[in-house]
């Protein structure tokens, strides 16, 4: 398996061998169980959805309950789908712990929904400089500036970064170090941090574009 | 005891003594020279205690040769051999920036009485 699910606990910090500090994300990931495999024979590609997290049974739809039933699993709050390479290697109801995905050492790729920041100005959403602190400014401290020229073309291009909504959005950030395995508590340990609020669902894949080998700091 | 807890738990050392700003400490910090390792001990009075648990830090300042030095050593670092306080002081705030700006006799601490 190359993915599984989690709950982000939080961040701390562990000291290594060489006694640096270094920064970590703790999430307590799986078990998650198969509840569906997907073929390319029949579903044109291939897949494997996993299940996570609890849910009281009165609390699941009929359609949902009816696809747990089928697979022989509890029902779960979240379901997501998985691109594997070999779907004849997982069965319907195998549950996938820790310990399969990742090993310390390896890297990791990240996906959550970020932390919303309700509607933003341009300073924090765009990285923009804002204007002058004095100098007579009046009012316009972290305001924009220019947002285009005068009557050619007369409007203002789609796409100007303006202030708006910001966060709340998938974001996936790649190549986190997996500093550490904890099987028995079910728990992963990732270098610095990772998208989302304490207690949101991430999805922690194999590194896509990862170096084999790290070299930390 | 939740799970981040349990695992900061792993890390912490249990042989802090119990010192607080205005006390006089001698840190025994690990150091690596081309291969070797030796003891260095540095001397002074607590400044200020910052965060809390494995995050947790002291600020130690001395007047070395006559300029003030500085150090902030995360409490639970293994590169801390050991934490000796060698005098409590007697102060009313929990941190000391103030000596900062004193030398000499300004910046005596009264020592704490039982």
């Amino acid at each position: 398996m190359n993915a599984i699910l989690g709950e982000k606990l939080g961040m701390t910090q562990i000291f290594d061998d060489e006694a640096r500090a270094i920064p970590v994300t703790v999430i307590k990931a799986g078990p998650c169980h198969v509840v569906q495999v997907k073929r390319p024979e029949k579903d044109g590609y291939a897949a494997v959805q996993l299940s996570f997290g609890e849910v009281k049974p009165n609390r699941v739809n009929k359609p949902a309950a009816g696809h747990f039933a089928k697979a022989g699993v509890a029902p779960a709050r979240h379901l997501v789908e998985v691109k594997v390479d070999d779907p004849d290697a997982y069965q319907v109801g195998q549950a996938i712990t820790i310990d399969e995905v990742f090993a310390e050492g390896t890297l990791a790729d990240v996906t959550g929904v970020s932390k919303g920041k309700g509607f933003a100005g341009v300073m924090k959403r765009h990285n923009f400089a804002g204007q002058g602190a004095s100098h007579g400014n009046h009012k316009k401290h972290r305001a924009p500036g220019a947002i285009g020229a005068c009557a050619t073309p007369a409007r203002v291009f789609k796409g100007t970064r303006m202030a708006g909504r910001m966060g709340g959005e998938r974001v996936t950030v790649l190549n986190l170090e997996v500093v550490g395995v904890d099987a028995e508590r079910g728990l992963l340990l990732l270098g610095g941090a990772v998208p989302g609020p304490k207690g949101s669902v991430v999805l922690i894949r194999e590194a896509v574009k990862g170096r084999k080998e790290t070299d930390r700091g | 005891m939740n799970d981040l807890d349990m695992l900061e738990g792993a890390y912490l050392r249990d042989d802090v003594p119990e010192f607080r700003a205005g006390d006089t400490v001698r840190v025994h910090v690990r150091v690596v020279e081309g291969g070797r390792e030796r003891i260095q001990v540095f001397e002074g009075v607590v400044i200020a205690r910052d965060g809390s648990g494995i995050r947790s830090t002291v600020t130690v300042r001395k007047v070395s040769f006559g300029v003030g030095v500085e150090r902030v050593f995360p409490i639970h670092a293994p590169i801390i051999q050991k934490i000796e306080v060698v005098r409590r002081g007697d102060v009313r705030r929990s941190k000391l920036y103030y000596l900062r700006g004193r030398s000499g006799k300004a910046a005596r601490i009264k020592e704490l009485r039982d």
